[in-house]
């Protein structure tokens, strides 16, 4: 096995895509590649030694326009154990302060040679523009409320892990519908991986559309929760308050936050996930958020897997395009230190 | 004064209910006629076999961008897009820096378009100062420089009290007020229409609903001041059957339709292309359906292109910080002829009186038609000539067209305005 990981990753006919922009393309097969290749990695990260050479000589940049600190270091640490240099550059305000359109600024970063660009952006759809006008990889790490595909796929693989499996369980995901991007990743991913997935929020904040995807619809949490056996506190956006889509923080604690209270009326053997960054007290109370029944650091752990495995089959298909494309299989060689 | 003979074409006139292939007499500036003329000698002859020769195209919603925003389009580049469309006689919307506000303004349009030469203008004026919807514009003024319409298209009228006195106060020259129906409160923020789409792309929607509750408001202020009202591109299913029932009960209510709204839905946005970027937006497959029943029933009389050019470096962005518009000049024809004409929903002289006769009507302007005596406007069309298209190729100084690489049959392949050839297809004349 680590033998393996230590080379250049190689394409597989399981995986032939060069970006990861959002998990609604992929389809159950291509989700279960990377579940069982963040396997692989899950055991380096319990080493001491916490690193493989797959990615010597690869340039990982993470282009965040938006601010993030837990996904950004996940993904710059995953890079990192992979051997692949890594540099963050973050836009903070506008990407036009100084002029330049964010495609301009994409485009002469990877001018500085990037294999994999990590794009987080505010904007649905950011991240293909850039896969459209770079010719390198592009991993969605986030866009508007789209998607954030690396995030639906480490909450699956945190119920695949903690369950023995994801089809036929029920799982809630509970808050701001409409405005998450985590939100529409879990859909993806839980639906095609057979999973039942039940929204639930106030009707402000789920849009009536989305049963389209495949997912019941539920305004009472109450209702809901004795039949779960899996709850996902999506998190709650304080500006949404402010445009008048819930009365208060108060009253949605009340009818949406998960205390021990609740916990009690809830399967045996709930599992809690929550994005994060949470806000204890508002949608998890701390003893909830503490307790036994809560995933909430191995999310943050699997999500390490994910990310290098994700990061993993990207480069090997971008070895096999280059492969391809210059027709010379001496040079992939060549490049290995 | 030269006389031209376009012969053997099919002569399609709305205006006058002819539709047959005969001969159009020109001598100078105007139409002599049409049919055999036997003690005429014409100075030229150009046969126009297997081609439809009606009166020139008339589009009665275009931004021309001059003055301001000479970056996007000029009234120069706009008129020769229009030419190359087919179209003749162009009326410009007034939201320009500074807008179209006051005579003066009204006549540089004028200006720049007999400085240009190619196809007519007609400019609308802001129904309020500034575009600020806050006082009524000159509108005496403006009527006296030209304006044919008044409009602050690019932005409703919010107040329902002006828009009461706009369309009183234009009742004195029999000029139409136009409005551009959205409630901003409703669609603030929105990038797409609301919907299935707009929720699995994670973009903020404009429901149906901001468009409908302005078009039912201004239906409802044309009923009490008896004004006349034109609603701009309609988009919606809702908005169709409002106009259909007041038109029905006699308010005098008209509107268009653009080509993007009856050929394209909100499901190319799944691209986040911003050149399906737009306001009103896509909207879905049941509301592209009302829109043909519409122009089907003559609830919707004019289709016009709410041509709205935006420079490259604007356009190509994130898909919610991108302008909202396309162009629309260059591809109406084949655009008509694949989802109007094609399918069988509208006949050839339906298409072209909504192009011609019905636009110069509302318009109050004395061109779309072919009758003796006429401003010898004529677009001839070779309804089979097959073409991609290709916005590189294009005269506009913009590029956000949303048919790029579309396969399409059909365009304008000689333009006369006043009598004179402004444009031929292809460029080297091999027609004449």
């Amino acid at each position: 096995m680590t033998v393996e990981l230590d080379a250049p990753p190689r394409a597989t006919p399981a995986w032939t895509r060069r970006h990861l922009l959002g998990l609604e393309d992929l389809s159950s097969a291509e989700i279960e590649t990377i579940l069982r290749k963040a396997d692989d990695f899950l055991e380096v990260s319990q080493r001491s030694r916490k690193k493989v050479a797959a990615l010597t000589g690869r340039v990982v940049l993470n282009l965040f326009f938006e601010p993030s600190t837990r996904t950004r270091t996940s993904f710059s640490l995953a890079a990192r154990r992979l051997s692949a240099d890594t540099v963050d550059f973050t836009v903070t305000g506008s990407s036009t302060s100084k002029g330049e359109t964010f495609i301009d600024t994409a485009r002469n970063l990877e001018a500085m040679g990037v294999d994999v660009m990590v794009v987080r952006h505010s904007s649905p759809g950011a991240p293909h523009l850039l896969a459209q006008h770079l010719s390198c990889s592009v991993i969605n790490a986030g866009d508007g409320a789209h998607e954030h595909p690396t995030q639906g796929l480490l909450d699956v693989y945190t119920i695949q892990r903690a369950k023995g499996r994801v089809a036929g369980l029920t799982v809630g995901l509970i808050g701001d519908i409409a405005h998450s991007r985590v939100a529409r990743s879990n859909i993806h991913a839980l639906t095609k991986l057979g999973a039942r997935v039940i929204v639930c929020g106030p009707p402000t904040l789920v849009p009536p559309t989305i049963r389209r995807l495949g997912v019941e619809i539920a305004h009472r949490f109450d209702d809901i929760l004795p039949q779960l056996d899996v709850v996902n506190l999506l998190r709650v956006q304080f500006e949404r308050q402010r445009k008048g889509l819930f009365p208060s923080i108060h009253e949605y604690a009340a009818l949406f936050g998960m205390d021990s209270q609740r916990l009690r009326r809830a399967k045996d053997d709930v599992l809690i996930l929550a994005p994060g960054p949470i806000n204890r007290g508002v949608e998890v109370t701390p003893e909830v958020a503490d307790g036994p029944h809560s995933a909430i650091l191995q999310q943050v752990t699997n999500g390490l897997a994910i990310r290098m495995a994700v990061l993993y089959l990207l480069c090997g298909q971008r070895s096999a395009d280059r492969q391809a494309s210059e027709n010379a299989p001496v040079r992939e060689a060549a490049e290995t230190p | 004064m030269k006389t031209l003979l376009l012969t053997n074409g099919r002569v399609i006139d709305p205006s006058q209910n002819i539709d047959a292939v005969t001969d159009l007499w020109i001598r100078g500036d105007t139409v002599l006629g049409i049919g055999p003329q036997p003690n005429l000698i014409p100075d030229r002859v150009i046969n126009v076999s297997g081609l439809i020769v009606c009166p020139g195209l008339i589009d009665m919603h275009v931004h021309l961008r001059e003055p301001g925003r000479e970056e996007d389009e000029t009234i120069a580049t706009g008129t020769a897009a229009a030419l190359a469309g087919g179209v003749t006689s162009v009326a410009c919307m007034p939201n320009t820096e500074p807008a179209i506000d006051s005579q003066a303004q009204a006549e540089f349009v004028y200006l720049q378009a007999e400085r240009a030469g190619n196809a007519n203008v007609f400019p609308i004026g802001a129904i309020t100062k500034g575009r600020r919807g806050e006082e009524l514009a000159e509108i005496g003024g403006l009527v006296e420089g030209g304006a044919v319409a008044f409009t602050d298209d690019g932005s409703p009228v919010v107040s329902a009290e002006i828009m009461r006195r706009a369309l009183e106060y234009c009742k004195m020259f029999d000029r139409v007020v136009m409005d551009h129906c959205e409630d901003l409160d409703l669609a603030r923020g929105g990038v797409m229409n609301e919907g299935f789409e707009s929720m699995r792309l994670g973009l903020p929607g404009m429901p149906a609903a901001a468009e409908e509750i302005m078009v039912n408001r201004d239906i409802i202020l044309a009923e009490l001041t008896e004004g006349r009202l034109h609603i701009l591109h309609t988009s919606t299913a809702g908005s169709v059957d409002l106009i259909r029932r007041a038109r029905k009960r006699g308010v005098r209510v008209t509107t268009e339709a653009c080509p993007h709204h009856f050929t394209l839905t909100d499901e190319c946005l799944r691209s986040f292309d911003s050149n399906f970027k737009m306001s009103p937006p896509l909207r879905t497959q049941r509301d592209v359906e009302a829109i043909i029943e519409g122009l089907k029933d003559g609830t919707i009389e004019v289709i016009a292109t709410d041509h709205a050019p935006h420079a490259p470096e604007k356009k190509t962005r994130e898909l919610d910080q991108a302008p909202n518009g396309v162009i629309g000049l260059e591809t109406l024809l084949p655009i008509c002829i694949r989802s109007l004409i094609e399918p069988g929903h509208l006949t050839w002289p339906q298409l072209i009186e909504k192009l011609t006769i019905n636009p110069a009507r509302i318009l109050g302007i004395d061109r779309g038609t072919l009758k003796p005596g006429a401003d010898a406007d004529v677009t001839v069309i070779d309804p089979n000539l097959e073409w991609v298209i290709d916005p590189t190729q294009f005269k506009s100084k913009s590029r956000n067209c949303p048919f790029a690489g579309w396969k399409v049959r059909g365009r304008a392949v000689l333009v006369l305005v006043s009598g004179q050839i402004r444009y031929q297809y292809p460029e080297n004349p091999a027609l004449s």
